[in-house]
């Protein structure tokens, strides 16, 4: 943290600033008195209060919402006059209820498929872009590359079923060859492949921009030194190309590890009715439709609940286990 | 990074120095990591790998715009989309989508949100950035801490929609606007900007009498533009592809936004009638023009702001992802 803090001076901790830079404070200010510090102070604090209301209301007020997931929570009555109902919305956690295990597993089905297979796609992508000779056709390849990350997920899920559903481009083209359509859009054996080439093709190009810019920060001696030694090309990027992007794999790892509990939602709700819930329902998906949909407010608050608590661990942990590794991690605590 | 940095600043020892001196622009025919130039067969490799992926990017889209603009008969003939309109150009799909129907009414709602969210977003963020970097204020470290520890989790579904609820904004636009307006991770990249800005700028203001929002209206966001700029457009691509909170939120279709109607129209698919276009029936384009055309018209504004968003994101995204 200490050397990306001083060259970006991007993240500063809370506890770096108060001691980071006296200058900027007014003299004595730490020995005043709380009523003249506010009597100073507070054409700055009026500037803060409408961006921390708004991170109060919606990121830390909601907390309190979670009071229902212990709630037979009615709507009409309120989160006031709604039964305790202690564990029991949990129970189905526990119990083992179908549908809630199917959404999970699912979800972490998806997710291993994503990082076996979205995740390493920016990282060959970008190797290969490196290894263009043209910096010009290099440019353009990435201006394309990019691009799909700014569409919306309704217009991705558009684009690919225009091109791969019945009436699509692909099924177009095997008709007037004569051969036989295929159904992708729909069909609930390829639902999972489906998902993962609209995320390869929305966000590959987007991560690359990372990777791209670690390998540009490789120390060019290496190579110098591995080619005198008469290391190849391939030689050169086992051992120096990747061992050089490895604390940004490890960083964006634990990031995804973090977020394992969500894949897709969006993307999924989309494409749910066409292929059923059995291979397309996940625990964000479940919680929407069982809670807002279905209206078992409590059942779906407790999923939520947990899922965002076991999401915070996983964080926390990955995290940990990079500091064992040596590795930067997210961050340091 | 810091280790270019570090080497860059040495002079070259090894005898390349033009080769050096032209690297940080990458304009000119080397290899960004300095590898040895590759062979003939790799690089036709390479190249065939990146037309395949550039291709499996561009052709949905011209096939897209192609279909949108084609004839009915040509439409019909090839059973769906088309990928060159070869039979004539034709705008029909675009005059019936524009003459004040359900598409007409779902662009105004976006661009609204778009506009009035982004204008929103991007006060709040930039006066939230400021006042955080700000040190030794009041309250100073307990702001940041609350902001920071917010990035770490995700309060949850049915709890924020039952806030929104509480807030009486269910079946209003602000739904859409007034949640995600303040992004804490923006509101961090912005403070690091303001904290660039050298002590000495600001305390000659002050002792020429400035007030802190003359320092902030005068010094601090001129000095930041770009980065504005660049989060203003990542807020506003943001609002304008805001399609989950919209369907969470709101559930009279008269406030939908387009990409509600992309979804409903173009995703599942149902039929539009003449009666949600405005137009009449026997002028009906047949529906994978019409379609294509909203397709076409909610990606537009993308495509206009993208230049100016590639020309400053990976800066942007840098940033961030040095700091996780």
């Amino acid at each position: 943290m200490d050397h990306v803090d001083t060259t970006t001076r991007a993240l500063a901790t809370p506890g770096r600033d108060g001691s980071d830079a006296p200058a900027e404070r007014a003299p004595g200010h730490r020995r005043t008195p709380l009523g003249t510090r506010l009597a100073h102070d507070y054409p700055v604090l009026l500037l803060a209060v409408p961006g921390m209301l708004i991170i109060l209301a919606f990121q830390y007020y909601p907390l309190l919402g979670n009071v229902i997931a212990f709630q037979d929570y009615q709507p009409y009555l309120g989160i006031d006059k709604s039964l305790w109902v202690g564990l029991d919305n949990f129970r189905i956690l526990v119990d083992g209820d179908p549908a809630f295990l199917n959404a999970l597993v699912n979800t972490l089905i998806l997710t291993l498929i994503q990082v076996v297979f979205v995740f390493p796609a920016p990282i060959i992508l970008a190797i290969v872009l490196n290894n263009l000779v043209s910096g010009r056709l290099r440019q353009t390849v990435q201006s394309i590359v990019y691009l799909p990350h700014f569409l919306s997920w309704v217009i991705v899920v558009a684009i690919f079923q225009q091109m791969l559903g019945g009436a699509g481009m692909i099924n177009n083209w095997l008709r007037s060859t004569g051969m036989e359509p295929f159904h992708i859009i729909g069909n609930a054996d390829l639902f999972r492949a489906l998902l993962t080439s609209q995320v390869i093709w929305k966000d590959t190009g987007w991560t690359t921009i990372l990777f791209l810019a670690v390998i540009a920060g490789i120390d060019r001696s290496l190579y110098e030194a591995a080619s005198a030694d008469g290391a190849g090309r391939l030689r050169q990027m086992w051992h120096i190309t990747l061992p050089g992007m490895r604390p940004i794999i490890v960083l964006l790892l634990i990031l995804r590890l973090g977020d394992s509990l969500t894949v897709g939602f969006e993307q999924i709700i989309l494409q749910q009715t066409a292929v059923g819930t059995h291979v397309s329902e996940v625990l964000d998906t479940y919680v929407y439709n069982n809670g807002i949909i279905g209206g078992q407010w409590g059942v779906a608050a407790a999923v939520g609940l947990a899922k965002g608590v076991v999401g915070l661990l996983l964080v926390l942990g990955a995290n940990k286990l990079a500091h064992l590794f040596g590795e930067e991690g997210v961050y340091r605590a | 990074m810091t280790a270019t940095r570090h080497h860059d600043a040495r002079p070259a020892t090894t005898g390349a120095p033009a080769t050096r001196a032209a690297r940080p622009r990458r304009k000119h025919p080397i290899l960004l990591d300095g590898q040895p130039y590759p062979k003939l067969p790799e690089r036709i490799g390479n190249g065939i790998a990146l037309t395949v992926i550039s291709l499996l990017v561009i052709v949905p889209f011209i096939s897209i715009v192609s279909t949108s603009i084609s004839t009915p008969e040509h439409v019909i003939r090839s059973g769906g989309m088309v990928l060159f309109p070869s039979g004539g150009v034709d705008f029909t799909a675009y005059e019936s989508i524009f003459t004040g129907g359900v598409v007409t009414r779902a662009i105004q709602v976006s661009a609204f949100i778009t506009i009035v969210g982004t204008a929103l977003a991007l006060t709040l963020t930039a006066t939230l950035g400021w006042a955080l970097s700000r040190r030794g204020t009041v309250g100073n470290r307990v702001m940041l801490l609350l902001v920071l520890v917010s990035l770490l989790f995700n309060p949850g579904m049915i709890p924020v929609y039952l806030v929104v609820q509480q807030f009486g904004l269910l079946n209003t636009l602000w739904s859409v606007i007034v949640p995600t307006c303040v992004s804490a991770f923006n509101v961090i990249v912005v403070r690091s900007f303001f904290m660039n800005i050298p002590a000495e700028v600001m305390d000659s203001a002050r002792m020429d009498g400035a007030s802190e929002w003359q320092i902030f209206r005068h010094i601090g966001l001129p000095l930041s533009k770009a980065v504005l700029a660049v989060i203003g457009l990542f807020y506003g691509v943001g609002y304008w592809n805001a399609f989950f909170s919209a369907m969470l939120y709101i559930g009279d279709s008269s406030l939908w936004p387009l990409q509600l109607v992309l979804r409903t129209y173009v995703v599942q698919g149902v039929p539009m009638g003449a009666q949600d276009l405005g137009t009449a029936a026997e002028a009906m384009p047949p529906q994978t023009t019409i379609q294509m055309a909203i397709l076409v018209i909610s990606i537009i504004p993308i495509l206009c702001v993208y230049p100016f968003l590639q020309k400053h994101f990976a800066k942007g995204v840098l940033t961030g992802a040095v700091k996780g």
